[in-house]
């Protein structure tokens, strides 16, 4: 059994000028130790989906449907006492911006305790040294002496790490990271994201690594879900996905990469804006901004198929494979670069 | 710490000097001869010089000023009244307590109100309670004290009997005829309600808005994602942020309010510093409508300095230096 299984889940929200459908039919799972990665631009819904699970939406005007069955339990239908001791116990979380993500008139260390207190019958003192244990696990020099410092004495790399600490320090068996590395610069990037990779491997968990950069990706997951409009466009492991991409928004997302080792003049965008989740467009949601748009694709939006030789490679794009394969051959390159 | 302190007392000085200046060079400006009224009616030319004399106002103005800033700085002392020759600080000693009284209870009151209702509507925005909340906020502010305090005092004082209509009693030994501190707080309740409504209604709106923002931070929903049930969240992760600047607000508007509540001490006749000074600008009476001002100033001053270094105890990001 998988430790997550997200089936059909679906996240809307009420407001004034009519229901948005922030994330509309997403369906993944989540392996024990294993990395998901979910891909996608701002709005694409990757942060809803994981905030739905987490129970962590604002409860006024917010409809959720489908299951998210946490080993075997749906946590959308749980009490919020039940979900209250899974969050922060079993599945920890880590947001985009550490900046303001801790409380600022709290030192960390009465916040990591605070995170501890909350789920396990252990003394203030054993507390505290579990606290020092993780701030020197994700290398906090000085821990000792830094533990009763407070957020706004700690740089965003830091702060960052103090968060993994606290998200880390009930050995959670899924960390869900809402990107995780957006608001770092990019050498606190690349240290974040080997602290997260050394961490996995101490402490097994699972992560769900939501990004909008495949570079992060490619260097972490196993599996990727690309999202697009609140919809699944692609989703495949990590290999298949960089080695023979199949929708044309993956295309995108591939060709804006920045690249050293080949002269490109300039990088590829994708054309256009992410469209309105209060009516999105008939038939396939990317069809507006797509460069190979055919008649089919402005009226029918195309099911999440099966890959012909690829069983784990879902993809949701009417293309022909030919066109397909002539179009992605461009780019697979790049698969390899990654 | 202790350099900031000294800063900030420099700074003090600083504005009570430009505080006195701008009071005395005010008053200078009225044409109003204090000597002439001393005399009366009728008064005769060698009278006049006389109470020129007496009152010291045949000196240059500045002079003057620098007899008065003597005299308040070396002994510590106001002079004495035009009108009625009794010393200032006797006259602001006396009244002082009253506005105390009326300041810090209704204080009192208003905190006790305004944070339950404040943070109540905030956590539920558009419920029953806000929207009472919000009228109520909207008639507090709108409404003049003025006609809050005389229609209190004629529905609840006159008509049903329910308290004294106007007056004072001591809180401690009965200068008056009444006294104690049943007498006391029995005929504050009027003037203390009139007093806490508009502050009440402020502080509502305002409580309401610093914690419904702080409801919306991205450390509320860390603390939620660690599992913490809705009560700590509110406790130690909403509240301790979204009550830092109400502490500061407090601090000034009691300071401000020492200075004299002008509208309810004259409708409810304490002899408090507000009534005081009214009565003393009536009569032009420089020295005790000066005093006031210089024990306002004093109060404000005191009470910003208080908020501060508080301020510094109970915020982490503020170090003092």
């Amino acid at each position: 059994m998988a430790l997550l299984e997200v089936t059909d889940l679906k996240t809307h929200f009420r407001t004034d000028d009519g229901i948005v459908k922030a994330v509309d039919g997403v369906s993944f799972s989540v392996e024990k130790g294993q990395t998901l990665g979910i891909v996608g631009e701002s709005g694409s819904g990757k942060s809803v989906t994981c905030l739905t699970i987490m129970g962590l939406n604002a409860r006024v005007n917010t409809i959720s449907s489908g299951e998210a069955l946490w080993k075997g339990q749906d946590l959308l239908k749980m009490s919020s006492r039940h979900l209250r001791n899974i969050r922060g116990d079993d599945i920890a979380m880590i947001f985009q911006d550490p900046m303001t993500s801790l409380n600022p008139v709290k030192s960390i260390g009465a916040q990591l305790i605070e995170a501890i207190l909350l789920h396990r019958d252990v003394s203030k003192k054993q507390a505290k040294a579990r606290t020092l244990e993780l701030l020197k696990a994700v290398g906090i020099p000085r821990a000792e002496r830094r533990v009763d410092d407070y957020p706004h004495q700690f740089s965003g790399g830091m702060r960052q790490r103090v968060m993994i600490a606290m998200a880390l320090i009930n050995d959670p068996d899924l960390l869900i990271a809402d990107e995780p590395t957006t608001a770092l610069d990019v050498t606190t990037q690349a240290q974040i994201l080997n602290l997260m990779s050394k961490l996995q491997a101490d402490f097994g968990s699972a992560i769900i690594m939501i990004t909008h950069d495949l570079g992060v990706i490619a260097e972490i997951a196993d599996d990727v879900v690309v999202m697009y409009a609140a919809r699944v466009a692609e989703q495949a492991p990590v290999d298949n996905l960089f080695r023979r991409p199949h929708h044309p928004y993956t295309w995108g997302l591939l060709g804006s990469l920045p690249r050293l080792d080949a002269d490109v003049e300039r990088l590829v965008q994708i054309q256009g804006q992410p469209p309105s989740l209060l009516n999105p467009p008939r038939g396939c949601r990317f069809h507006p901004r797509c460069p190979y748009v055919m008649e089919i694709c402005k009226t029918t939006e195309p099911e999440l198929l099966q890959v012909s030789h690829d069983p784990e490679h879902f993809q949701r794009c009417h293309l022909d494979e030919e066109t397909k394969d002539r179009e992605a051959a461009k780019l697979t390159h790049l698969g390899d670069a990654a | 710490m202790f350099r900031y302190l000294i800063r900030r007392l420099l700074w003090a000085c600083v504005l009570f000097l430009v505080i006195t200046v701008v009071t005395f060079v005010i008053f200078f400006m009225i044409p109003v001869n204090p000597a002439k009224q001393a005399c009366g009616q009728r008064a005769s030319e060698r009278c006049i010089l006389n109470a020129k004399h007496t009152l010291g106002l045949d000196r240059p103005l500045p002079i003057q000023y620098l007899r008065f800033m003597d005299r308040l700085v070396i002994h510590q002392n106001l002079g004495k009244s035009f009108v009625t020759r009794r010393s200032v600080n006797t006259l602001v000693l006396n009244a002082a307590p009253v506005t105390a009284s009326l300041v810090f209870g209704g204080a009192f009151f208003w905190m006790l109100i305004a944070l339950p209702v404040g943070i109540l509507s905030a956590l539920k925005p558009r419920s029953l309670l806000d929207r009472l909340a919000m009228v109520f906020v909207l008639i507090g502010i709108s409404a003049h004290p003025v006609w809050i305090g005389l229609i209190l005092s004629y529905l609840i004082g006159f008509k049903l009997g329910w308290t004294p209509i106007t007056g004072y009693c001591d809180f401690f030994n009965p200068s008056t005829d009444c006294g104690g501190p049943v007498q006391w707080a029995w005929h504050m309740i009027l003037p203390w309600t009139t007093f806490a409504i508009l502050f009440t209604a402020l502080y509502v709106r305002m409580i309401r808005a610093n914690v419904m923002e702080a409801s919306h931070e991205d450390y509320v929903r860390t603390a939620r994602a660690k599992g913490a049930p809705e009560w700590i969240v509110i406790r130690s992760h909403i509240l301790r942020n979204a009550l830092l600047p109400v502490v500061t607000m407090l601090g000034m508007d009691i300071g401000v309010a020492l200075g004299g509540a002008i509208f309810t001490e004259s409708i409810f006749s304490l002899p408090g510093l507000g009534s005081t000074a009214l009565d003393s600008i009536q009569l032009f009476d420089l020295p005790v409508t000066q005093g006031i001002v210089v024990f306002a100033t004093f109060a404000i001053i005191v009470f910003n300095l208080v908020v501060d270094l508080l301020y510094a105890v109970i915020d982490p990001r503020i170090r003092l230096a």
